[in-house]
């Protein structure tokens, strides 16, 4: 059974160990999607007083915003396993089990755990590009789709990478530190906007060290038809979500290091 | 009554929460990012307008900065340990001690908070008023209180958030306690937080026909009343009032929270735990 | 060509100190005093394919050291290691393919799944195939009684029934070589004797290689045809179980419960352990003074109700070869 089979096995296995809590699982839900849909009512009232920021407007806010809730709702969703590595895995031992079976460490740290409960963001992202597909006017067409989907995927596999390499430094100090949030949490804050609207160090920190604007910002921009603010060619933009792999790429890299040395150390 | 098992608590539960020092200082990098972010949205807003806003830029990015500085004043969720001891059925216990229940969990859930707090605070201010305008960023530091009045009557705000977001953590603990779950209780509380307390938004931002709602909500007590008694967006009679207000719903959450508090334990007593 | 091969195993830690109290701790974050642990130094030994192996030593002594090398978690210091050919920390998927390994204390299943369906995704983590896991589970439910088991959920089990599934779970994909971890520990005596039997049989009937680490040492007079004492991360001792027992501790324990109050004997080599109301508690060496003689010169003077003749109790007699080497608890 090749790897795409055993993480839909591990889906099910997962999917079928948090329905025997249904409650906590729908409250949860229901309290993720009514605390995200507040900040998106919050930015609405913003736009009611200033009308718009930099030169752009509710509704292509709303399409950034969408897009990056979307994506960040499903990276969180699969990588339990990876916030919860230090304390888990490497506190118990419990990573020694991982290592005795025939598989790669990470796709089993990926098949930990499926957090249905992240359905409550993903849902209210949705419905975020739906209200930006109407106030846009946009007709979703082959060209379009694959923008959005591809700006997805980049930023699915861009969190998940910041998120292993999070997971990868407590070999070193045994316990979980959250200090990805800043990246994680604080990158979605950052691109809920588009990066433009902020100082110009900051938008080349998201473009050229954490790559989020490479897989939001630059997709999105191709999709609304704008040119952005070097005025790139198109295909170079529209390649932009590429850098999300290859960060995950480095990660899966400082993830062997960080393996090798707890094979060296033991526990 | 006796103060002092009261203030042991307190004094305990201040010198746990000073060991989590690492945690501490992630999640500070955390929030000057995110304080960042959002200055910089208010900057980037502000800019493209002429419209006079319900607070000007200064006003907007000292609020923020407020925000994260008390961030942890706000009640987030139940008490862990009240979490723990409902899951494991060891509630009951809580009983045997010869104190009033609803008194010893809200004192040490106002420990737990200030001891939070603290150090939280001290870094904030250092960063958002001192560090910034020496690197240069002075345009986005955080504003001293607009006058003495004002840094007064915050002075009383503040004690004011912490008895009343002690209050809350109080009503999120007994639901914890009624319902023998934290999951319910900590999922409901964090959006209510986040809408209605200034948190993502400062209150006077939303449209006006709300603001009656808004200012009168216990919520506000939290963020919002506090924050503009700072910069004197509310000075004078008006911050008395908000002052009030704060005050006034601690005592109805605190007086209603106990005796709800002493009917659950009783049935629970009857249960068997 | 042996199944296991172990050479010249070596594995040191750098372990860094740090001084006790808070000015100890500043220094530590200055300069951090470093002290090598030597927790393996040269080991060596080999197994061929279907033996059963019991692998005894105090706590620190550089077993599961040495199990985590053969089992690729560890790297070592220096050393050669091959099981069936391969290097397992060079090559960690192909080797774990072909191990089993049972923890005590820790189990391998999903808590809040039902038994079945933690197996089936084992079957499909170790890509078994349909046919040989249909085989290998029922082998495994009619060996140890599985049937009502499988649908519970793990956290439901009770610690004896766990180490069942445990085992089988660990057996499903067919392992050339299966370790064990303490895997008699907390359980209750029928649970043991279970355990024991299962295992025994196993290694009997499928021919697989075991490796027994345990501090039980019935676990290892049951099973195992041979033991390797490690302590101080060196082998003391590689035989079987019943020449290290006879090489260690030739004594003998006579019980004997007298008619009327036990007299005070003096007989040469025989030393009184203890003495009580009418019950006496001898040592002898049977090589100097046979038993049959010894009790037949005590009955000749005396009037007897009741003896016992032992042998020094197994706990005894690593004790005593622990603290023949110098091995005691790291």
């Amino acid at each position: 059974m090749n790897a795409l089979g055993l993480y839909r096995r591990y889906v099910g296995a997962s999917l079928r160990a948090q329905m025997q809590y249904p409650g906590s699982f729908l409250m949860i839900s229901i309290g993720q999607f009514v605390a995200t849909f507040v900040e998106f009512v919050g930015i609405w009232a913003l736009f009611r007083r200033f009308g718009q920021i930099r030169g752009w407007s509710f509704a292509e806010i709303a399409l950034f915003y969408g897009t990056i809730n979307v994506s960040f709702a499903l990276a969180d969703a699969i990588s339990r396993g990876f916030d919860v590595f230090g304390t888990e895995f490497v506190r118990t031992g419990n990573f020694d089990r991982l290592l005795l079976r025939p598989r790669a460490t990470t796709l089993q740290l990926l098949g930990y755990e499926l957090r249905l409960n992240r359905v409550g963001r993903l849902m209210q992202g949705v419905l975020v590009l739906g209200i930006a597909t109407h106030l846009l006017g946009i007709e979703w067409d082959v060209r379009k789709l694959a923008l959005i989907v591809a700006a997805v995927a980049g930023s699915v596999v861009l969190f998940v990478g910041i998120l292993i390499l999070q997971a990868t430094l407590a070999f070193w100090t045994i316990e979980s530190l959250e200090i990805a949030n800043t990246l994680t949490y604080g990158g979605v804050e950052a691109a809920q906007y588009p990066l433009d609207i902020y100082s110009r160090w900051f938008r080349n920190f998201l473009i050229f060290v954490v790559p989020i604007g490479c897989v939001s910002y630059f997709p999105i921009l191709r999709l609304l038809g704008h040119r952005g603010p070097w005025q790139a060619p198109g295909w170079l933009l529209d390649g932009a979500p590429l850098c999300g792999v290859l960060f995950l790429l480095m990660s899966l890299c400082v993830w062997r290091i960080g393996v090798r040395h707890y094979t060296s150390t033991g526990t | 009554m006796r103060v002092r098992p009261y203030l042991t608590v307190f004094r305990m539960r201040f010198a746990l929460m000073l060991q989590y020092r690492a945690a501490a200082l992630a999640g500070f990098g955390t929030q000057c990012w995110w304080g960042f972010i959002k200055v910089m949205v208010f900057a980037a807003f502000f800019r493209g307008t002429l419209t006079r806003q319900p607070m000007n830029l200064a006003q907007a990015i000292t609020y923020v900065w407020l925000g994260q500085a008390f961030l942890v004043l706000l009640p987030w969720a139940a008490d862990p340990e009240i979490a723990e001891m409902v899951r494991t059925g060891n509630v009951a216990y809580d009983r045997l001690r010869p104190l009033d229940t609803y008194f010893f969990w809200y004192v040490r859930a106002m420990a737990w908070m200030v001891a939070r707090a603290v150090p939280r605070c001290a870094m904030m201010f250092a960063f958002a008023a001192i560090l910034m305008p020496i690197v240069g960023l002075g345009d986005w530091r955080l504003r001293m209180p607009s006058n003495l009045e004002a840094s007064a009557l915050f002075a009383g705000a503040i004690a004011g958030v912490v008895l009343l977001s002690s209050a809350l953590v109080m009503l999120v603990n007994l639901a914890c306690v009624i319902t023998l779950s934290e999951r319910g209780a900590n999922a409901l509380i964090v959006p209510l937080v986040l809408a209605l307390s200034g948190s993502i938004v400062p209150l006077p931002f939303f449209p006006n026909w709300m603001q009656p709602f808004l200012f009168v909500q216990p919520f506000a007590g939290l963020v919002d009343i506090p924050y503009r008694i700072y910069f004197g967006g509310l000075s004078g009679w008006v911050a008395i009032a908000g002052l009030a207000q704060m005050f006034g719903w601690t005592i109805v959450l605190v007086f209603g929270g106990h005796r709800a508090m002493t009917a659950a334990m009783n049935r629970l007593q009857v249960q068997g735990g | 060509m042996p199944q296991i091969l172990v050479q010249d195993l070596s594995k040191s830690y750098l372990v860094s100190e740090r001084e006790a109290g808070a000015w100890g701790a500043v220094k530590g974050l200055v300069r951090r005093r470093r002290r090598v642990i030597d927790a393996l130094k040269s080991v060596s030994f080999s197994l061929e394919r279907g033996e059963l192996l019991g692998f005894i030593g105090p706590n620190g002594a550089g077993k599961s050291t040495t199990i985590k090398i053969l089992s690729a978690i560890l790297r070592p210091s220096s050393g050669r290691c091959e099981v069936e050919g391969l290097v397992p920390w060079r090559d960690r998927i192909r080797h774990v393919a072909r191990i089993g390994v049972v923890f005590g204390q820790r189990t391998q299943l999903w808590w809040d799944l039902p038994v079945i369906d933690g197996f089936e995704l084992l079957r499909d983590i170790y890509r078994v195939g349909e046919a040989d896991y249909r085989k290998s589970l029922d082998a495994m439910v009619g060996l140890m009684h599985l049937e009502r088991l499988l649908d519970q959920p793990v956290r439901q089990l009770s610690l004896g029934q766990r180490m069942r599934c445990e085992i089988a779970a660990a057996m499903l994909h067919r392992p050339a070589i299966l370790f064990l971890d303490e895997p008699t520990i907390g359980l209750d005596a029928p649970s043991k004797l279970a355990v024991r039997e299962f295992v025994g049989t196993l290694n009997r009937e499928s021919g697989v290689t075991v490796i027994l680490t345990t501090h039980d040492m019935h676990d290892i007079e049951a099973l195992a045809q041979r033991v390797i004492v490690i302590g101080n991360g060196v082998i003391l001792a590689d035989t079987s179980f019943e020449r290290l027992r006879a090489e260690v501790l030739t004594e003998r324990r006579l019980f004997i419960e007298f008619a009327g109050a036990a007299p005070a004997l003096a007989i040469a080599g025989v030393k009184v352990r203890s003495r009580e109301g009418n019950s006496i508690e001898l040592a002898f060496d049977p090589r100097q003074l046979p038993a049959p003689e010894l009790i037949g010169r005590i009955t000749a003077e005396y009037d007897l109700l009741d003896f016992k003749l032992e042998q020094p109790r197994i706990e005894e007699v690593i004790a005593h070869f622990y603290n023949l080497h110098g091995a005691t608890e790291a």
